[in-house]
């Protein structure tokens, strides 16, 4: 993170969570015997800490779960860690929100009075950054990972001053997604969970909850990873991306925004402002599929989404797009063509299997072999097909002969 | 007792080496190292770093001004490469500068000109080409030749074994700080205090006593630091004795990946014979060990390889060959289990071929060769206190084996695209350095007037427990309040000549020196107060709870009572303990001999579920029963054994090294290899232990832990092969490892 975007910010570590007796957050970690070498330990009582400052939150194994999962710990094999759940529902349940936690002495007694220390503190205004920059940095998930090194020395501007570029709103047929909005803000937002049901399911396989906090749908679009999560459903949405220089603005479709490897349909000074998600009609399904090595918490070999709406049985609209098979993340476009006007049936689902071997051009690298990702593909159009039409297809249809 | 360090770990106030108040004038090292995996150095330029803002100095083999060598074993590794480099990632020159990021800007603009050489990455042609370590070696135990022809079935197979980084979350760090004349202390994140000790005196060319090696903790170790700790303090050292001014070299995740060697991989063949009922006449195995560029420690770890690799079987004929391969990549080094897991995966997966050749389940083969009590294995060692079978049939009953099973086979008759799949893995550690020298420990206790106590041992605390566990001894020992004791930093100005600490040896060895120590200074005490209490025999007297009893009676001395007289009355209240592991040995002209103090064993029974459409798969449970004797702490041990299995399990499934034609590691960072996280491990882990009446060499009976659950993770290998094998019954699949779900999609749809 950068740190200008601290600024009029209080910022809480290790040592900001002591007391004089152990929280329980940390008594916790100690009864279980959920700290070995220590090494990760005070970054986990931070997560687990900001996990009860939330309000009336139902402590359970599946929220320590959430709040540790982007945390490595490679001493303890994370069975105490969980197991500290229950010692936090018998403690603290019923009992959190950074006032209650204070009252019952389970954080220090400064928080509630951050948010006055901070309006008395003399708060100069603090620049965005130039506009010719070197690096635009939105939540910096991906510059720091990629480019740690030099940002100290480049210039920057930070896009999270701009907090009109956060808004989700419907206008005009369009779910508008601010660029800047995080995973998180997304998949929480009504009008997402709407139109997208499975969205909470898709956004656990993504990331962790610290970088989902983080990170942007416009830096995963700009990111232009062949890969992106976030891109490849946009893509089968067929999302329009609103570009901004200056005062100037001008759309592009998402699926004619990525050129070729990292090179985007953008001049560098363009600022990706906006996301539009057309609304569809009720009956449209989507789906989508990841597969990565490590089930949660990695980058997909494969991914893939669908969007797909039907009318007496026949398929009158359809977007698919995939992940990890070309030097951008593709828009399958011949196969979708290919399915309009058709049933679902496992005749017509494999029919596309040829088609989509052209379309896609996937190289060896540490996600997977050539072979690996054409057989991925061939694999998540059965697992739309059979995921969203279960009454038509199953997987049995396929691979009968085994 | 809980983990002695867990409150100051929580409070984020446990220090590790870089977290101690920096010394004003500190600088940083940096490491440039070989872009390429073999070739001749034809030039390094160096020029336009030394002119740069903030260097200090960069320094390569020439300003080293005692030997340029660090071998453990054999000597032939240098600390820089002076000729010739071996390894992509093989440390060439050392940049100091004013701080950690100059110092690295500086490595980035260093260049070299190679003279390329050719490369070998695989074992087997390092073999066929003569590229070993050492001499290969043999266990010989019957007559395997003479035995196939009596087998109803002879099957043979390969495996390829992958490796494994060690992704201990404190990276290799140092920091040395020159003393006056000559003396250096470093502060080493090392699990071998005297190796760094050693390694640093003959780099600079002083005497041992020059250099203090200072430990407080590890953020971890398990076996990536028992050796490989020793280069980067080593630098450190060097680049304090030139520019004299205190210098902490931390390497960055990547350059730790990229510059320190794993957990070996291996190629094995191996020929099995059983009868049509599933006994094992005869087994014979041949192992290449990927050793890597330098000898590092491998030839002990294919030792052990050997040790294990009937696993907990009886086996009445068996040949087993192994040899260390020497290869272009970086040195592959000590991790928990120590060459043993890759000799247990092939005896296991020689009994799956069996299983499913015979079509009938792997449990049936294993439980039909199992260990019993002084069966013998092939090095010579009968066995002892067998709890092989016990453990066994423990989890069969207690967890319900069949029923397992069943539920198994019931599920995957009704499911299509998702199979379950289960595997028995049953495990036999030997505990002792297979090197007989090494298993010698020594312990320092002091004891102050005000009744509190200072220990220091050989051994190294890296999150295992080992201060709670010697702590919880010597509080045992003296009959006191374990308050009262402190557990110091590992240091060789207090403890000469320490083992590393490892081979899951460490409480044993230290605990007992400890107890040594803590009985010439009770003697000294009970001496005295029995002439005080004018009893004839000091046998009489014990300390309970502080207080003094004279035949089980309370007298008027406490601890502190106590304490205080023997210093006014002018008795040493401190001692040095020395311990040496008693009746093992080793002959390695004959291969034969008692190794082994004594064996670990257990049990373990893992549940997957098999995506068979997406190759991916969940882990559901595990579930063990294991050999624990009695525990110091129970909280402690436990956390051992999940943090092994986690590792384990991890090793035979997502942790996937992968180098290209270049050998550059492709997995080089945390976001391409992959290590358990909180969702891959089963949130269903059971944990019996079996008590015993105590293993009578470890302090209090309890048992060594560290490694030997780590191999428990080798039975989801062929859990999830159950899987594969439902969805695909008649495929033969291979014995590669690890298991990614890539290999487990292009192996389900191979055609
Ligand atoms: C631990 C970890 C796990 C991750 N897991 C995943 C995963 O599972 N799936 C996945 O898809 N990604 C993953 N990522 C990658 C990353 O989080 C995403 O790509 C994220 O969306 C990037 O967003 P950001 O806001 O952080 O972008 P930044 O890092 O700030 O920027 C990325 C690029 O986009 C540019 N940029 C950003 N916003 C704009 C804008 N509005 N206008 C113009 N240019 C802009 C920046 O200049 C930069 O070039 C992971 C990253 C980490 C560190």
């Amino acid at each position: 993170m950068p740190l200008g975007e601290l600024h009029g910010k209080h910022l809480v570590t290790i040592e900001g969570l002591n007391m004089d007796h152990l929280s329980p957050v940390q008594q916790a970690i100690v009864d279980e015997g959920a700290t070995q070498c220590g090494f990760c330990t005070p970054g986990i009582v931070v997560s687990l800490t900001g996990y009860l400052m939330k309000d009336k939150i139902i402590i359970n194994e599946e929220g320590v779960k959430k709040t540790l999962s982007g945390h490595l710990c490679r001493c303890t094999g994370y069975r105490s860690l969980k197991q500290s759940a229950f010692f936090l529902k018998d403690t603290v349940e019923g009992h959190t929100g950074i006032d209650t936690l204070v009252a019952n002495r389970m954080i220090p007694d400064y928080f509630p009075g951050i948010p006055d220390r901070l309006r008395k503190m003399q708060s100069s205004v603090f620049g965005a950054g130039e506009k010719s920059t070197d690096y635009f940095i939105a939540g910096g998930t991906d510059l720091y990972v990629q480019k740690g090194d030099l940002l100290p020395e480049s210039k920057v501007h930070l896009l999270n001053l701009h907090p009109e570029m956060k808004a989700i709103s419907k206008k005009n047929g369009y779910i508008h997604v601010g660029a800047l909005t995080t995973f998180e803000e997304f998949a929480n937002h009504p009008d997402i969970a709407n139109a997208i049901p499975d969205i909470q399911a898709y956004m656990s396989r993504i990331a962790s909850l610290q970088i989902r906090n983080r990170a942007t749908l416009g830096g995963n679009i700009i990111n232009a990873s062949p890969i992106g999560d976030m891109t490849t459903l946009l893509l089968a949405l067929e999302a329009v991306l609103v570009l901004e220089n200056d005062a100037q603005s001008r759309t592009v479709p998402i699926t004619s925004f990525f050129r070729g490897y990292k090179q985007l349909d953008k001049i560098p000074s363009e600022i990706l402002a906006d996301i539009l998600i057309p609304e569809f009609p009720l009956n449209t399904k989507i789906n989508f599929e990841k597969v990565s090595k490590r089930k949660y918490l990695d980058i997909a070999s494969v991914n893939s989404a669908m969007k797909i709406r039907r009318e007496d049985g026949i398929i009158r609209e359809i977007g698919l797009s995939m992940g990890g098979v070309a030097p951008v993340p593709l828009f399958l476009k011949a196969t979708s063509h290919y399915f309009i006007g058709k049933q679902v049936c496992r005749d017509v689902v494999e029919g596309a299997f040829s088609i989509i071997q052209q379309e896609i051009c996937p190289i060896s690298d540490i996600r997977g072999s050539v072979d690996y990702k054409r057989l991925l593909a061939r694999q998540l159009i059965i697992a739309h097909f059979t995921k969203l039409f279960p009454e038509r297809v199953a997987v049995r249809d396929f691979y009968e002969t085994y | 007792m809980k983990h002695i360090d867990a409150v100051s770990h929580t409070r984020g106030e446990s220090q590790f080496v870089d977290d101690m108040p920096q010394p004003s004038e500190m600088l940083y090292a940096a490491v440039f190292s070989s872009p390429v995996m073999h070739g001749k150095i034809i030039a390094l330029h160096v020029q336009d770093v030394c002119s740069m803002d903030g260097i200090v100095a960069v320094l390569t083999s020439k300003d080293i001004p005692g030997e340029n060598q660090i071998g453990p074993i054999i000597q032939d590794e240098e600390l820089l490469a002076s000729a010739e480099v071996c390894y992509v990632g093989q440390p060439v020159a050392l940049v100091i500068g004013t701080s950690p990021e100059i110092a690295r800007k500086g490595v980035r603009k260093i260049t070299i000109d190679v003279e390329q050489l050719p490369a070998i990455t695989d074992p087997k042609e390092a073999f066929s080409k003569g590229n070993i370590i050492g001499s290969p070696r043999t266990f010989i135990l019957g007559d395997v030749e003479a035995t196939w022809q009596k087998c109803d079935l002879v099957l043979e197979g390969v495996c390829d074994i992958g490796g494994q980084e060690h992704v201990y979350l404190e990276t290799q760090r140092a920091r040395a700080i020159p003393l006056e004349e000559n003396n250096l202390c470093i502060y080493s994140a090392t699990q071998g205090p005297s190796a760094v000790q050693r390694h640093a005196a003959k780099v600079l060319g002083l005497p041992g006593h020059n250099i203090e090696v200072d430990v407080k903790r590890l953020g971890g170790g398990f076996g990536g630091k028992e050796d490989q700790a020793t280069p980067w303090a080593c630098m450190a050292a060097l680049a304090a004795w030139h520019t004299k001014k205190p210098v902490e070299l931390v390497l960055g995740r990547a350059d730790d990946i990229k510059m320190t060697g794993k957990r070996h991989p291996y190629k094995s063949d191996f020929k099995i014979g059983v009868t049509k009922e599933g006994k094992i006449l005869a087994y014979e195995a041949n192992h290449y060990q990927n050793s890597g560029a330098t000898a590092d420690l491998s030839p002990a770890v294919l030792e052990r390889t050997l040790f294990h690799g009937t696993n907990s079987y009886f086996i009445p004929n068996v040949k087993i060959f192994g040899v260390c391969c020497r290869t272009n990549l970086p040195s592959n080094t000590a991790f928990r289990g120590f060459g043993g897991p890759q000799g247990m995966f092939v005896i296991e997966s020689a009994i799956a071929k069996v299983a499913e050749k015979l079509d009938i389940p792997r449990e049936e083969i294993q439980t039909k060769n199992l260990l019993k009590e002084n069966d013998l294995f092939p090095y010579g060692q009968q066995v002892g206190n067998c709890r092989s079978l016990l453990t066994w049939n423990k989890a069969v009953e207690k967890y319900k084996l069949s029923e397992i099973r069943k539920r198994v086979e019931d599920y995957n008759k009704t499911h299509f695209e998702i199979k379950k799949g289960m595997a028995v893995m049953p495990i036999c550690f030997g505990i002792s350095f297979t090197t007989t020298y090494m298993n010698q420990a020594s312990a320092l206790v002091l004891v102050y007037t005000d009744g509190s106590i200072s220990v220091s041992t050989g051994g190294v605390e890296m999150g295992q427990g080992l201060k709670s566990n010697i702590a919880s001894i010597a509080a045992k020992g003296f009959g006191i309040r374990d308050i009262r004791i402190k557990i110091e930093s590992t240091n060789t100005t207090r403890v000469a000549n320490m083992s590393p600490s490892a081979a899951s040896a460490t409480t044993v060895l230290n605990g007992n020196a400890t107890l040594i120590a803590i009985g010439q200074v009770l003697d000294r005490l009970k001496s005295m107060v029995a002439e005080e209490l004018g009893v004839q025999d000091k046998g009489r007297i014990t300390i309970v709870n502080e207080k003094v009893l004279c035949d089980g009676r309370e007298t008027d001395w406490t601890w502190d009572r106590l304490v205080q007289t023997a210093h006014l009355n002018r008795i040493d209240l401190s001692a040095h303990g020395f311990f040496a592991t008693p009746e093992i040995y080793f002959d390695k002209i004959k291969e034969k001999g008692h190794p082994f103090a004594y064996h670990i064993f257990g049990t373990a029974i893992i549940e997957v579920t098999l995506d068979c459409l997406r190759g991916t798969y969940d882990i559901d449970s595990v579930k063990i029963v294991h050999d624990l004797g009695r525990p110091l702490s129970e909280l402690v041990d436990r956390g051992q054994i999940e943090g092994g299995l986690a590792q384990g399990l991890g090793w035979m499934t997502i942790e996937d090294l992968s180098f290209n034609e270049k050998g550059q590691l492709l997995s080089g960072a945390l976001a391409t290899y992959k290590v358990p996280d909180v969702y891959f491990m089963p949130d269903d882990i059971e944990l019996t232990f079996l008590e015993d009446e105590g293993n009578t060499l470890g302090p209090y009976g309890n048992k060594a832990v560290g490694e030997p659950p780590l191999m428990y993770g080798i039975g989801v290998f062929f859990a999830i092969r159950c899987a594969m094998r439902a969805f695909r019954p008649q495929r033969e699949f291979a014995l590669a490892s690890p298991l990614t779900p890539e290999r487990v999609l292009l192996q389900l749809y191979a055609d």
